[in-house]
């Protein structure tokens, strides 16, 4: 029932918020259910939740099952700790009908979360959907200057994959033994090589496009430019996720054989991807789009760890699907409180900032650390176990990568650099008196970076048995 | 058989409710009233209840199928009826006359969801077809109605011949009308009446591919649809499209099976070409209407899906597929008939104006694009499963999943409009009760999404 009252918290409010008038009430409403929601999530990630099952549409034998494993835990919290964050981070920008704005991101979030409990194939697609839709209309209404055009292209991209995975689905379905979409029955399934091969790229499309893996990337810079910032922390810190998510959960258990056959292309893709976007990222100017390309990079990385189908890289995965989602939300919210009160998102034009606003200043530098994974910051743990599997796996491709973190030092740096340090520019010179609740937000989420960073071992707890079922036969 | 009495009875009275009434808002109650009388009597003999006894000497036979696509046809109607009542008395002189072709479509419908012979399965679908001709050109001063209605007459015309010419090569083979009976056994037939069955059977491939306006035998719909009267032009691609659907895969099921590969080769193509020439042509479209028309084209794509059968999810996936396609066009339609002008740009900035309106119309949109929460997303995903398990290959699904995600960029064109676009829509002015009367359509939409089984179980009562 914890399972079911989680994912019926948001989408209650949700509605609610949608026959709200006054915008100032609507925050209030969405901050408090958000934080039930992450008081559920910490319940069920440290006490566990019992199964919940229920009947949907028994004629085709789908069910709506919600499970917790160790893989859904860490991303309920990363879900539970992101969404109040960014509505109190966000919380004094101006939004044009507030109350909208909200109840679609409460959708977004009651996606996001059925995603990661659906233990009944349809139900995961169902979910995987219906976290897309309220962003399509959160991009497409509050985004930036080119908003309509970008988001549709991203919208037909993740479309045309999920639609891939539905065929893959159905592929499945009818090989298994009871005709059901259980997660049991799909593993299971007596699929021949050719049909287990052809039901893993239909799926491997699907999470590919939502990684992104390169070359599918190409809706996510435009796409994080574009969409206001609210929405671009939820797109980078949770919902590329899904992709991770999807492979750890359908793509590896149900086609191991396919999933090994094809580790050296896809590590190898992963690798050029996140080389590509590491340097694009030292060439950019725009602050968002350098956290858009760092974000692709690292998630180049963990799409590469996972696929060496190693234990200790999907380990790495497990604590970096939490560490990166933190790290990155850090950044959003600062690159969001220079854009707010300067007006400007390009470096060229900041400096100072340290001057401005000390506080803010520091957090940059902390979060920027955690951005290059140094020691004593969550990133480190996770980054070190999966540079570890890759070198396992090939020790060239782990020399490709390993430059990928310099890479990602001399773009952080740099920016902290431009930003942080040197005379204050006409620009930051706007800055007025710090925003409270966003850099109350930041202290926190810093306290998490280096609490988990200093000692990661409730991670490691929480996850051990995704790992067992992943790799322990 | 009570709703074939029923329906040819009410047509007939409804032809003297304009003699005796002259108020067209009687003539739209009477004509509820009716609908209402005929689902009630087709309601009664699913559950076993009859009103004449009647030998049907096998011409006919009631399956439970048929009878709940019965209750389907009816229950869309009256809804459609319901919701479109005041315009259709805008148009011609008399409500009560179309009223009366509505009831002898629906008797022709009725036939058709039940025949067992070729002839019936002709006479059906001859009902069906000669009240479309008027209904067509019921805007007798406009110029394209005209148009519209002589293109289909003629074109239909000749389909008509076609089907009997496929009959009667057919009858020449086997020696019967009757449905069910033995093939030409490929053993022992001799070569000859194999090859006057298979002629038979691809005239009568062809003039139902008219009927749904498959490719490449959909001509006449864009410029029929386009002419017609726009509620009618609701009624034609719903309701009677979905009719005609049904006849087409019962009698595919039950007696063509056997012959297999080669009409399967055909279907493979004119499924292929309908989805290519429905969503292709539909992304050019500048008007919304126009747009329709050729997405419904499309949607026959998908529904052809249902012919690879019979399995389960063909039976139900179709019934499914209609609803869903059913409910989302007449309520598209709806809103369409209220817009002053039917260009996208004439939807612009109508999320602004009229907020509920124009969520439900982006519900309606979703439905027909097949994204989930809205029916039209498990009527794709039963017709691709029927595919699937029908053993065709996997090409032809992902094929039509592409254009399945090609729609999306048509449907999402007048979302964008709606929401994106600055403007002032052209519409008109409509009541409150109106809106409440699609927000029925739209939690239809909405329940099919979430909890088809409710809809499906009645399938087995």
């Amino acid at each position: 029932m914890v399972l079911l009252s989680i994912l019926s918290i948001p989408f209650i409010a949700a509605i609610i918020l949608l026959f709200v008038k006054p915008n100032e009430k609507a925050n209030y409403i969405a901050i408090a259910s958000t934080g039930i929601t992450l008081a559920l999530a910490l319940n069920i990630a440290f006490n566990g939740a019992a199964n919940f099952d229920a009947s949907w549409i028994p004629s085709i034998n789908a069910r709506f099952v919600l499970t917790a494993d160790g893989l859904s835990k860490i991303l309920l919290l990363l879900t539970g700790i992101s969404f109040p964050t960014i509505f109190i981070a966000t919380s004094k920008n101006e939004i044009k009908n507030r109350a909208q704005f909200l109840s679609l991101m409460l959708f977004t979030q009651t996606g996001l979360l059925g995603v990661f409990l659906a233990g009944d194939a349809l139900l995961f697609y169902f979910f995987w959907e219906l976290a897309l839709i309220p962003v399509y209309f959160l991009c497409s209404i509050w985004g930036g200057e080119k908003r309509v055009a970008v988001t549709f292209k991203f919208f037909i991209y993740t479309f045309l994959g999920s639609l891939f995975m539905l065929i893959g689905i159905i592929l499945v379905y009818t090989h298994t033994a009871d005709q059901s979409f259980a997660i049991q029955a799909f593993k299971q399934a007596t699929l021949s090589s050719g049909q287990q091969l052809t039901a893993f790229a239909l799926f491997f499309t699907a999470f590919a496009i939502k990684m992104p893996i390169f070359p599918l990337h190409t809706w996510q810079p435009d796409a994080y430019e574009q969409s206001p910032t609210a929405v671009t922390m939820v797109l980078s810190a949770v919902m590329v996720k899904m992709g991770i998510y999807g492979v750890m959960r359908w793509l590896m258990p149900l086609f191991p054989d396919a999933f090994s056959a094809h580790s050296n292309f896809v590590v190898t893709l992963s690798v050029i991807g996140i080389l590509y976007a590491s340097f694009i990222a030292i060439r950019q100017d725009d602050m968002k789009r350098l956290i858009a390309y760092s974000s692709i990079a690292h998630i180049g990385l963990m799409s590469a760890a996972l696929f060496t189908n190693t234990e200790i890289g999907a380990q790495g995965v497990l604590i970096q699907l939490f560490s990166h989602g933190i790290n990155v939300l850090g950044l959003w919210i600062i690159a969001d409180i220079i854009e707010q009160q300067t007006g400007t998102r390009s470096l060229k034009e900041m400096g100072g900032l340290a001057k401005q606003n000390p506080t803010l200043g520091i957090l940059l530098v902390g979060f920027a650390f955690a951005n290059i994974a140094l020691p004593l910051t969550n990133a480190f743990v996770g980054e070190f176990l999966m540079l570890n599997s890759l070198f396992q796996f090939k020790p060239w491709i782990a020399a490709a990568a390993g430059v990928s973190v310099v890479l990602a030092a001399i773009y952080t740096l740099n920016m902290v650099q431009k930003s942080a340090y040197g005379e204050v520019s006409e620009k930051m010179s706007k800055m007025q008196a710090p925003n409270m609740p966003a850099q109350f937000v930041l202290i926190v989420l810093l306290v998490v970076v280096i609490v988990s960073g200093v000692y990661p071992a409730p991670l490691f707890n929480l996850t051990a048995d995704t790992l067992q079922q992943l790799f322990i036969k | 058989m009570n709703a074939i009495i029923a329906s040819a009875f009410l047509g007939v009275l409804m032809m003297f409710a304009s003699w005796i009434f002259d108020n067209e808002k009687t003539h739209t109650r009477i004509a509820l009233a009716g609908l209402l009388a005929l689902i009630v009597a087709n309601v009664l003999q699913l559950n076993g209840i009859y009103t004449i006894p009647v030998d049907y000497k096998g011409l006919l036979s009631f399956t439970q199928f048929g009878l709940y696509v019965n209750t389907i046809l009816f229950i869309l109607t009256f809804l459609y009826v319901w919701l479109n009542g005041d315009e259709i008395a805008k148009i011609g002189n008399h409500a009560a006359d179309f009223y009366a072709l509505f009831f002898f479509v629906l008797c022709g419908a009725s036939i058709l969801t039940s025949f067992n012979n070729l002839l019936m399965l002709f006479i059906g679908v001859e009902i069906l077809s000669i009240p479309l001709y008027i209904l067509t050109g019921s805007d007798k001063k406009n110029l394209n109605s005209n148009e519209a209605a002589l293109k289909y007459f003629l074109m239909g015309a000749f389909s008509t011949g076609i089907f009997l010419l496929g009959i009667t090569f057919i009858y020449g083979a086997t020696g019967t009308f009757q449905l069910l009976n033995p093939n030409v056994n490929p053993a022992t037939g001799m070569v000859r009446e194999q090859l006057m069955q298979s002629a038979g059977l691809i005239l009568i491939f062809v003039s139902f591919n008219f009927k749904v306006s498959a490719a490449p035998f959909h001509f006449w719909t864009p410029d029929v649809y386009d002419g017609a009267p726009t509620v009618f032009t609701s009624f034609m691609a719903t309701i009677v499209k979905a009719t005609a659907i049904i006849a087409f895969v019962v009698l595919f099921h039950s007696q063509f099976k056997a012959l297999g590969y080669a009409w399967e080769l055909l279907l493979t193509f004119v499924l292929i070409s309908t989805l290519f020439v429905g969503n292709i042509t539909a992304v050019f479209q500048r008007s919304v209407k126009r747009m329709l028309a050729y997405s419904s084209i499309a949607q026959v794509g998908f529904m052809l899906f249902a012919l690879y059968g019979p399995n389960n999810f063909a039976n139900e996936g179709i019934l499914l597929y209609i609803m869903a396609y059913s409910i989302a066009s007449i309520g598209l339609f709806g809103v369409l008939i209220k817009m002053k002008d039917y260009s996208f740009e004439a939807f612009n900035g109508l999320a602004k104006k009229e907020p509920l309106l124009a969520g439900m119309t982006t519900l309606f949109l979703m439905s027909l694009a097949g994204i989930p929460l809205t029916g039209g997303f498990f009527a794709k995903y039963y017709m691709l499963n029927a595919a699937v398990q029908s053993g065709i290959g996997l090409w032809l699904v992902v094929v039509a999943i592409l254009f399945a995600a090609i729609s999306v960029y048509y449907y999402f064109k007048l979302i964008q409009a709606m929401y994106f676009a600055e403007g002032e829509p052209a519409i008109h002015e409509m009541g409150q009760s109106y809106k409440y009367k699609l927000l029925v359509f739209a939690i239809l939409i909405l329940a099919l999404g979430i909890l088809p089984n409710v809809f499906l179980s009645y399938l087995y009562f």
